[in-house]
């Protein structure tokens, strides 16, 4: 069955119980189940009447036995320490030195730190993959149709609202916090591998049947203000190191110093100015790549020449943001991850700059996350094709190795969404008829600036009408895309098998895209 | 111009492509490709090398592409500096621009 | 796929003219979309002594394929002193480049030793005789002394360009804020290039961090008359470009100089009075056509002329 961004779907897919027993349907276009009711699928909970003291165990193993961690059960995992994460590895080789089979792993997202996973997935012990990103070894033995059931690719609101709606259900969530006291009051702050925040963690702590807090340090209790609330938590397990601090929080991020991105980002912040949403008291989100953080330098000139000032910031936090707020150009900063050291010493310190859970950031299928009350974002993509659809997830060998993360999310509830990218990675189109995966649907896209020009979306004429009205040049997507295939060449079209491996999620539930076998290259 | 002995040309970084040329006596071309876009352009990236070789009259060789993403242009430029290299032409000889160079 | 360039504009506008070097794939596929009016792949000094062969193929192929559609196309030879050269000419007649620059130039002979040569290879090719356009790199204080000379030794020469690099050395000085020390060199070859009716380049500056350093510089060129600027960063480009724009005020005076000349050229009158009664000398006019062309290139022209 074709989708609203002209996707084929199979129909087998959608009866298969994939969504935890229920069916799925296609994607049938931005804000399809805008003003719907649903019931939120509660967790199982204990009682603790009688005073208590602890509830430290001595191990992960015990952990893993204690909370009756079965076959075929689900296990989640957050990404708050990125490529220095040793969570997800040591409670997995607990999991299988048990003998425990048939384990679906629902993680916030997964990266190259969790190589280890591809082996469990190829003899068959991990059957199941719910994530935002997925890269590394894991990416290619999905890929490769090794996993037993496809790939649940969720962006990092599609999955609050997946855990909440009961789409699907954690049986036992590990969470590794940088601090936690004996209660399980977990902090991101405080310990050898500070992480700044745990919003992605929050939902899984408030709807797993069992939650493990996992430290390398404990503290007195109460370790309040707390991230992750000792009254969902079932155990605590201290062991000697919960990751690697120098992977977890990368040196401070740098401004680019490339030219190509530096006039892109310009070119950005030029856009940005000339809409009706560039006024005192603006929100604004973007990403860490070099072009998107490269926006942050960009706007300073533009606000003060204005006199305005950006009310808050949000997302994926690096220190250029901090900056700016420093320089008293941002009101509030709203933290969903820290990406580097500058941002994680900026929320140990500043009271302006806040902690959210994640379903507050992106979640659709809540009262209104802070995502719709976006002005700009400023985003990146790996391809782009003529009607605007982003891919973000599968290079262009047709390899699983990324994450929609907060895309998909804050492109729809964005006013204006901005893609910056190259026309041109090497010998790769960014700019192409048909991306190999839609990760963000094109009716969520509103511009797409590159080193060769820039288009709008003919959905948005009004930002058509200001970029005219304030000179700024713009063409048509295709010309884009031409302009790329004539210096490149028309890139053959990758070979497929029949297998599924991954099934892309939009934001609210429905099958944007799947993702099939790859098929080795013969010449 | 005959090919005397193993030639080399371009790099690694992302863009360039490294031709190696080794002359054999028979068996043809010997062509073995990577590429960091090879299920995409594969196919155009091993058509423009052979058309290259045959335009320098190459036909026999075991030739070594290793692609980080380049255009015809500069696979085309590598094949035939890789080539010359391997006929050991003085590097500032008179070449043949516009003529098996094109 | 080959795509012919036109026929290369003596007097065109060259205000930035940025190197790049001829060797990288990544850096000459499209070195024209920072919007500078000249580019200049470099077979000189970016490129190490072993790969002067292999610049050559990449350059010729690049002239050959890439679209650099207005922007200019200028490449530097090597020096005179080298084997290089000659093979460097062949290559850029051949590729078809608009012009070529000479690197090192000290004397007359040295501008026609090139121009020779790029004549025999115009003919070798089948290019037009007279096409490629030829540019004087001068970097040493003897080039400077034989400016004119320089400036005055090829119909084909467009231009002179100090090149501050060698020239300093030479000088025994370092590069000083301000400029004292490149002073005599500048001053000596505007002077030379204005009364040879060519134009004039100054060097590089290349301390990309220094925003303000190349400001104060660019301002400086610009107060002594300078045409352009040879750049190392593409993010000099638009400085430069928006130093160089004329004010509204300049470019409503010269659209009144325009149009009156255009009104009275076919009475054939030197001297015309503009609106608010202003007298005009027809020497005026160049300059003020110079000054619509400034404005139009740097995208800031809304007039009709």
């Amino acid at each position: 069955m074709k989708n609203a961004v002209g996707r084929e779907i199979p129909e087998e897919l959608l009866n298969s119980g994939l969504r935890n027993g229920k069916g799925y349907e296609v994607y049938q276009g931005k804000g399809y189940r805008d003003g719907k009711y649903i019931k939120k699928q509660g967790p199982t909970t204990k009682i603790y009447q009688k005073p208590s003291e602890s509830k430290i165990l001595p191990s992960i193993r015990e952990a893993v036995i204690k909370s009756g961690l079965k076959d075929g059960m689900t296990v989640s995992f957050h990404h708050h320490f990125r490529d220095g994460d040793y969570i997800v590895n040591m409670v997995m080789k607990e999991i299988v030195d048990l003998g425990i089979k048939d384990i679906t792993i629902a993680a916030s997202s997964l990266g190259s730190a969790h190589d280890p996973i591809a082996d469990y997935i190829e003899q068959g012990i991990v059957t199941g993959i719910q994530t935002s990103g997925i890269r590394g070894r894991m990416g290619d033995v999905v890929s490769h149709g090794k996993l037993k059931t496809p790939a649940i690719l969720r962006s990092h609101g599609g999955r609050v609202r997946a855990v909440e709606e009961g789409d699907v259900h954690i049986d036992v969530a590990f969470i590794g916090a940088p601090t936690c006291d004996e209660y399980g009051n977990a902090r991101a702050l405080g310990g050898k591998s500070d992480c700044g925040v745990l919003s992605y963690a929050v939902p899984d702590s408030e709807y797993a049947d069992k939650v493990v807090v996992i430290t390398d340090t404990l503290v007195p209790y109460p370790n309040f203000p707390a991230s992750i609330h000792g009254i969902n938590v079932d155990y605590v397990v201290k062991v000697d190191e919960i990751g690697n601090p120098k992977k977890i929080a990368s040196a401070a991020a740098r401004m680019t110093q490339n030219p190509r991105d530096l006039m892109m980002a310009e070119n950005v912040a030029k856009i940005m100015t000339s809409t009706p949403w560039f006024k005192d008291g603006f929100s604004f989100q973007t990403g860490a790549g070099g072009p998107s953080l490269a926006v942050n330098r960009f706007l300073e000139p533009l606000m003060v020449e204005r006199g305005i000032k950006m009310a808050w910031a949000i997302g994926g936090i690096t220190g250029p943001i901090c900056e700016l707020q420093r320089k008293g150009l941002v009101g509030k900063i709203i933290d969903v991850q820290d990406f580097d050291v500058a941002a994680i010493e900026d929320i140990r310190t500043n009271p302006n700059h806040y902690e959210m859970t994640a379903s507050e950031y992106a979640n659709p299928a809540n009262k209104g996350a802070f995502v719709n009350k976006l002005d700009f974002v400023v985003l990146a993509a790996l391809e782009v094709d003529i009607d605007f659809n982003v891919n973000v997830i599968t290079g262009s060998d047709g390899v699983l190795r990324g994450a929609p993360g907060g895309h998909p999310d804050t492109a729809e509830g964005a006013k204006c969404c901005i893609i910056v990218t190259p026309l041109t990675r090497g010998r790769m189109a960014t700019i192409c008829e048909k991306v190999v995966t839609v990760t963000t649907p094109g009716d969520c896209v509103d511009v797409v600036v590159t080193d060769y020009g820039l288009s709008v979306n003919p959905k948005r004429q009004d930002i058509i009408e200001c970029l005219d009205k304030a000179g700024i040049k713009h063409v048509p997507i295709k010309e884009l895309q031409e302009k790329a295939y004539s210096m490149v060449g028309k890139p053959d079209d990758l070979q497929w098998k029949d297998k599924v491996v991954a099934i892309l999620e939009a934001r609210d539930g429905t099958i944007l895209d799947v993702v099939r076998e790859i098929k080795p290259y013969e010449m | 111009m005959e090919l005397k002995a193993v030639g080399t040309a371009g790099t690694l970084e992302s863009s360039d492509v490294m031709i190696t040329i080794e002359p054999t006596k028979s068996g043809g071309i010997d062509l073995s490709l990577e590429s960091s876009v090879i299920n995409q352009y594969g196919r155009q990236i091993k058509a423009q090398v052979l058309d290259s070789l045959k335009r320098l009259g190459v036909e026999n060789a075991k030739v070594i592409v290793n692609d980080h993403g380049a255009l015809d242009c500069t696979i085309k430029a590598r094949v035939e500096c890789a080539y010359y290299r391997g006929c050991q032409c003085d590097v500032d000889g008179t070449y043949p621009w516009g003529g098996v160079i094109r | 796929m080959s795509i012919p360039r036109p026929k290369p504009e003596k007097f065109r506008l060259r205000r930035t003219m940025m190197f790049m070097n001829a060797q990288k794939p990544g850096l000459i596929k499209d070195a024209y979309i920072y919007g500078a009016d000249s580019i200049m792949l470099d077979l000189e000094d970016a490129v190490a002594e072993n790969q002067k062969d292999s610049a050559r193929f990449s350059l010729y192929h690049a002239l050959k394929e890439i679209d650099y559609g207005d922007t200019e196309v200028i490449v530097r030879i090597n020096g005179l002193d080298t084997p290089h050269w000659k093979e460097d000419i062949r290559v850029v007649v051949a590729g078809g480049a608009d012009g070529i620059r000479i690197a090192k130039t000290e004397s007359a002979q040295d501008v026609k030793t090139v121009d020779a040569a790029v004549t025999e290879a115009e003919k070798e090719f089948g290019v037009e005789v007279g096409r490629t356009l030829l540019m004087a790199a001068v970097e040493s204080p003897k080039g400077v002394l034989n400016a004119y000379e320089i400036c005055t030794a090829s119909p084909r020469l467009f231009g002179v360009a100090i090149s501050g690099g060698d020239y300093r050395k030479c000088m025994q000085v370092k590069v000083i804020p301000g400029g004292i020390e490149m002073l005599a060199a500048r001053g000596h070859l505007l002077v030379a290039a204005r009364a040879a009716g060519v134009q004039c380049f100054d060097t590089v500056f290349t301390n990309i961090n220094d925003d303000e350093g190349f400001r104060a510089e660019v301002k400086q060129n610009v107060e002594m008359g300078f045409d352009g600027k040879s750049l190392v960063n593409p993010r000099q480009i638009n400085i430069v470009h928006e130093m160089l724009a004329p004010t509204p005020k300049e470019i409503a005076e010269a659209e009144k100089i325009v149009r009156a000349y255009r009104e009275h050229a076919a009475e054939g009158v030197g001297v015309f009075t503009i609106e608010g009664g202003k007298m005009i000398d027809i020497a005026f006019v160049p300059g003020a056509e110079r000054v619509i062309k400034l404005a139009k290139a740097s995208g800031i022209y809304e007039g009709d002329l």
